[in-house]
C-alpha cells in the first residue's frame, strides 16, 4: 500500500516545492532578476527546447558524458580487477593512488585548457579522470574485502586462481563496482558540465549557461539549463539504479548498496 | 628488514614514477610539464620563503592558502549542521522522505557550478557566494546519508528507549545519532571532498584570493611551475583533510564492531 502512495507523495512534494518557489518570488521575498519564478523558468526552458541550437547544446554533452563514462569503465574496471586480485601489486600502487585520487579535476582544468585547449577533448579528458576513482576504489577494495571462507571453500573444490576469480570474486564485487559507475555517472556529468561552464566550451549545456548569465545576466535561462542538467543527472542515475536492481538484485549486498 | 622491505614496497612505484617524471621531462623540456624538482623549487618559493619569524611562511600563505582553508571548512560546517539537522528530522519520519525524496535526489542532480551565476547575482563576488557554493554542494552527501542512518536504527533499540520514556531529546541524542553515525561519517567525509572542489571552482570564477584565484592567475601569465605547485597543493589539501576526518571518525567510532568497509556506497 505505501508503495503504490509514494509516486502521488513525490508528486505533491514536488508541487509543493514549485508552489512555495513562485509565491515566494511572487511576495517580493526574493528579487525575480535574481532568482525568477519556476513560471518564468519554465518558460524560458520550453523556449530553450524550441530552439535546434539548445537540442544540439544537450547532444553534446550528453555525448562528452557518454564517451567519458565508457572510457572510464574500460580503464577502472579491468585495472580495478588487477590491483584487487594481485595482493603486491595493490600495495605497490597505493601510495600513487592515494595521491593521485585527492587532486580534484577542477584542478587541472587551467592545466587542460594548456595543453589540449577548450574543445570536447578537455571534458572528456576531465571527466574521465575524475570517474576513474570511484570504480577504481570500490572494485579493489570490494576485492579485498571477500569473506576468506568463500575463497578457501572454492579453493577446497579445486578451483584455480583463475576460475575463483571468475566465479566468487567477481560476483561479489559487481555490486560495489556497479555502485562506483553509478556514482561516477554523477561525478561525470557535473564534470562535463562544470567543464563548459568554466573553460567556455563551444557547445553544451555548460556554454548555454555561461552564455546566458555573462552580458544581459538572464537569470531564467541559466536556471532552465542548470534545470535541464538536473534532469539529465536524476534520470541517469535512476535508471542506473533500476538497472542495478535488476541485474544485481539476487545479490543481498547488491540490493543494499545499489 | 622487514620494515625496510615495507617501506620499499609501499614507495617505490612512486619514487620510480617521480623519477620518470623527472627524467623524461628534462629530456623533452616541454614548458607544459616542468619537471618536479622546478615544481618543488617553486612551491618553496611561493610559501616558505617568508621571514623567520613568522615561520618562514610567505604572505601568500596568509592571503590566500589560508583563507581558501577557512572558505572550505566554514561552508562545510555550515553544510554537516544543516545536513545531520534535517537529515535527523527527516528519518525520524516515516512518510516525510515519500513526499521530499523525489525533490532532493533531483536537486542534488544539479550540478552545483552551473548555480554559480544564481549565486553571483544574489550574492555578488566574495565570500557569501563562495559559501552557498560551497554548502549546495556539500549539503546533499551529508543529508542523504545522515537519513539512510537515522532509518536504519535497530527498532528494538528505539522501542526499549521509549518503553522507558527516554525523553524524545535523549532518545535522539543517546541513541539515533550514535547508531547513525558511521553513516554519517561516510557522508561528511564524501561532503568535504566536494566542500574542497566547490572552493576551488567558487574561486576560479569569483574570487579576488584564494588557492583557485592564484591557479588561474599562473595559468594566464603562462606560468607553468607555480600552476602545479598549486595543483599539488590542492592534492595535497584534500588528501590531509580527508586523512583528518578519517583520524577522528576512527577515534570517535572505535566502539562499533564491523567497522572497516572502505567501499564507497
Amino acid at each position: 500500500m505505501p508503495h503504490r502512495r509514494r509516486p502521488l507523495r513525490g508528486l505533491a512534494g514536488a508541487s509543493a516545492a514549485l508552489l512555495l518557489w513562485e509565491g515566494a518570488v511572487r511576495a517580493g521575498l526574493v528579487d525575480d532578476r535574481f532568482l525568477p519564478p519556476p513560471s518564468a523558468v519554465l518558460g524560458a526552458l520550453l523556449t530553450l527546447i524550441g530552439a535546434e541550437s539548445f537540442l544540439r547544446d544537450v547532444l553534446a554533452t550528453v555525448l562528452a558524458w557518454a564517451i567519458a563514462l565508457g572510457i572510464a569503465v574500460a580503464i577502472a574496471v579491468p585495472a580495478g580487477v588487477l590491483l584487487g586480485s594481485i595482493p603486491w601489486l595493490k600495495v605497490a600502487t597505493r601510495a600513487v593512488v592515494e595521491l593521485l585520487r585527492p587532486i580534484p579535476s577542477v584542478a587541472l582544468i587551467p592545466l587542460v585548457i594548456l595543453v589540449i585547449g577548450g574543445g570536447p577533448e578537455a571534458k572528456i579528458t576531465l571527466a574521465v579522470y575524475a570517474s576513474v576513482w570511484p570504480i577504481l576504489f570500490n572494485a579493489v577494495y570490494a576485492l579485498g574485502e571477500i569473506d576468506p571462507l568463500l575463497l578457501d571453500t572454492s579453493r577446497a573444490c579445486g578451483a584455480g586462481r583463475v576460475r575463483t576469480l571468475a566465479t566468487v570474486a567477481l560476483p561479489y564485487a559487481a555490486p560495489f563496482v556497479f555502485t562506483g559507475i553509478r556514482l561516477s555517472a554523477a561525478i561525470a556529468l557535473i564534470v562535463v558540465v562544470s567543464t563548459e561552464f568554466l573553460a567556455g566550451a563551444t557547445l553544451g549545456i555548460g556554454t548555454v549557461i555561461l552564455t546566458a548569465s555573462s552580458g544581459a545576466g538572464r537569470m531564467d535561462l541559466v536556471l532552465a539549463g542548470a534545470l535541464t542538467a538536473g534532469v539529465i543527472g536524476y534520470l541517469v542515475n535512476e535508471s542506473l539504479a533500476a538497472l542495478g536492481r535488476r541485474w544485481l538484485g539476487w545479490s543481498p549486498l547488491g540490493r543494499a548498496v545499489v | 628488514m622487514t620494515l625496510v622491505r615495507r617501506l620499499a614496497q609501499r614507495w617505490l612505484v612512486l619514487v620510480v614514477c617521480v623519477a620518470i617524471w623527472e627524467v623524461v621531462a628534462r629530456a623533452a623540456g616541454n614548458p607544459f610539464f616542468p619537471p618536479p624538482h622546478a615544481i618543488l623549487a617553486s612551491a618553496a618559493r611561493l610559501w616558505f620563503s617568508g621571514p623567520a619569524d613568522g615561520l618562514f611562511l610567505t604572505d601568500e600563505v596568509h592571503l590566500h592558502l589560508l583563507t581558501s582553508l577557512r572558505r572550505v571548512l566554514g561552508g562545510w560546517f555550515i553544510a554537516a549542521v544543516a545536513g545531520i539537522g534535517l537529515g535527523t528530522a527527516l528519518g525520524r519520519s516515516p512518510t516525510s522522505m515519500d513526499y521530499v525524496g523525489p525533490v532532493l535526489s533531483f536537486t542534488r542532480a544539479i550540478p552545483p557550478p552551473a548555480l554559480i551565476p544564481v549565486f553571483l547575482v544574489i550574492f555578488h563576488i566574495g565570500l557569501g557566494m563562495q559559501l552557498a557554493t560551497i554548502v549546495f554542494g556539500a549539503f546533499w552527501p551529508i543529508l542523504l546519508n545522515t537519513v539512510d542512518g537515522v532509518r536504519s536504527v535497530d527498532p528494538t533499540q528505539w522501542d526499549a528507549t521509549r518503553s522507558f520514556r527516554t525523553p524524545r531529546r535523549h532518545r535522539i541524542l543517546f541513541v539515533v545519532l550514535p547508531s547513525a553515525a558511521p553513516k554519517i561519517f561516510a557522508g561528511l567525509r564524501l561532503g568535504l571532498s566536494f566542500a574542497l572542489i566547490l572552493m576551488v571552482v567558487s574561486e576560479l570564477v569569483g574570487a579576488v584570493n584564494g588557492i583557485g584565484y592564484q591557479l588561474v592567475a599562473a595559468q594566464r601569465q603562462f606560468d607553468l611551475p607555480p600552476m602545479w605547485a598549486y595543483i599539488v597543493l590542492i592534492g595535497v589539501l584534500g588528501y590531509a583533510l580527508n586523512a583528518a576526518l578519517l583520524a577522528v571518525e576512527n577515534a570517535a567510532l572505535g566502539w562499533q564492531p564491523a567497522r572497516h568497509t572502505r567501499v564507497l556506497t
